[in-house]
């Protein structure tokens, strides 16, 4: 189904100690989009990708205020398990980070902690998943040795895999193809064009041309706020404010 | 690398305007050649037009490597996206202008016929058209380039009270059609040389605004200019 809301941020604030990285965050993540968030380092776009699946409650001196939803449930609600939100709000990071474990172990591993034991449940679940990450072909032959023997692209594409493994419902991405060649960030992008059939995505990139191929929804940050959101064709080409033009065409500061 | 693009585009804005002073120059010789009935001019117009062409291919070949490049966004690919377009029209311009040249020599050492029309009306309406569209696209000005676009129906107007004149001296003087299609054909030259003047200002407007306004009547009534 499109254009079906399944995440938002209401009135999002976010504290590192004093210092106050997001300011009344009001954003909306609907199914079978991608949502790109850009804007310089320090804008606060990755902390509030961290928000999304509550990766900052690993920050000890760090504070949440306002309200974050995943379909009709409240994130931050005390009674939230947060093992199981992650399951549903999977991430990939900047750089590749494969487990020294087998390709197999690590696409079954989501499945594994979650206490999933069934052989043949978990060889069709890794198959699957590394066919929607456009790697089972090129794995197939070897699932048993290291992932580690992989390169740098088709390591990303194996922690994409490993998100999928536990069927997410919204994949966060932090710079998936900022590590990678032209070639590996092809198939990154040409995959979450893929993937936005099944799932929300939501992707922080620096690269500006990245963004405006990839998503369909762009949000600029600066200092914190949210300074501009609008569909992707219209961001880029005539953006309403000066300061998202200024910085979309590099006359920043 | 940013500065390194806004160079190029520095570049690109100084080579469209030198296009369009090629373009100028060449109607302007053009409207001279024809109200002088000087057949030499004519031809140095038809010869220098080679020049405008090249340079019009140039301009598109720096466009592109800017594209490809850059990737510019935002008012830099709107500004590429004009000129362009505004480039193919200057290129049309200077054909026009070498159209009028060749109607020109066509009809020099000829015997003249009197036309109940002054022409000069029409060409100095043309030819203020496509300075000012070059000068909203100087100073990106959309205010401007709005006034273009409405002198444009009074350009068309005067183009159809010309048809209907001509007309009724054909009728008169069978024996000079000749003559009286071609001072026709520069009627409909210097009417296309607004078109382009108009189709300069439209891209300027999308520029500075970000709204395509071709085939937008409602933005060119009156009231709004």
């Amino acid at each position: 189904m499109q254009d079906s809301l399944k995440m938002s941020a209401e009135d999002l604030n976010f504290y590192y100690g004093n210092f106050q990285a997001l300011h009344g965050i009001n954003l909306e993540f609907y199914e079978n989009q991608v949502t790109a968030l850009i804007g310089p380092s320090g804008c606060g776009k990755s902390t509030l990708l961290r928000c999304l699946n509550r990766m900052n409650d690993l920050i000890s001196y760090s504070r949440v205020e306002g309200k974050v939803f995943l379909d009709d449930e409240e994130i931050y609600d005390p009674d939230v398990d947060v093992v199981a939100l992650r399951r549903h709000v999977g991430m990939v990071f900047q750089k590749p980070n494969p487990f020294p474990k087998t390709i197999f172990e690590n696409v079954a591993y989501g499945l594994r902690v979650n206490g999933i034991k069934d052989k043949s449940f978990l060889a069709e679940r890794v198959e699957t998943s590394l066919k929607q990450a456009a790697l089972w072909d090129e794995v197939k032959e070897r699932l048993h040795d290291s992932a580690l023997g992989l390169s740098g692209g088709q390591q990303q594409r194996l922690c994409i895999a490993r998100a999928m493994a536990v069927e997410p419902e919204v994949l966060l991405m932090d710079e998936p193809a900022s590590a990678l060649d032209p070639l590996a960030t092809q198939k990154i992008e040409e995959l979450i064009h893929d993937l936005k059939k099944r799932y929300t995505i939501i992707i922080v990139t620096h690269n500006m041309q990245q963004a405006a191929r990839v998503s369909d929804i762009t949000a600029f940050f600066y200092l914190g706020e949210i300074i501009e959101v609008d569909k992707t064709e219209t961001l880029f080409t005539r953006p309403k404010l000066e300061q998202t033009s200024d910085y979309i065409t590099g006359r920043f500061g | 690398m940013k500065k390194h693009l806004q160079r190029e585009l520095e570049k690109v804005k100084k080579r469209i305007l030198s296009l369009g002073a090629m373009a100028e120059e060449s109607v302007r010789m053009a409207i001279q050649a024809f109200e002088t009935k000087d057949g030499d001019l004519a031809m140095k117009i038809i010869e220098s037009d080679r020049e405008l062409n090249e340079a019009e291919v140039e301009m598109e070949e720096e466009c592109l490597k800017i594209l490809a490049l850059h990737q510019p966004f935002a008012i830099d690919l709107r500004f590429i996206n004009a000129v362009i377009k505004i480039n193919n029209d200057l290129e049309r311009v200077g054909d026009e202008a070498v159209n009028i040249a060749e109607r020109v020599a066509n009809i020099a050492g000829k015997p003249p016929v009197e036309v109940p029309f002054e022409y000069s009306v029409m060409a100095e309406k043309s030819e203020a058209m496509l300075r000012s569209s070059l000068d909203a696209l100087v100073n990106l000005d959309a205010d401007l380039a709005y006034k273009v676009c409405l002198l444009d129906d009074e350009v068309d107007e005067i183009n159809r009270d010309i048809y209907d004149k001509i007309k009724e001296v054909i009728r008169r003087q069978p024996e000079r059609v000749g003559y009286l299609i071609n001072l026709l054909l520069i009627s409909r030259h210097l009417e296309r040389i607004a078109d382009h003047a108009t189709n300069i200002a439209e891209e300027v407007i999308y520029m500075v605004e970000g709204e395509i306004p071709r085939h937008r009547n409602d933005i060119f009534k009156p009231d709004d200019a």
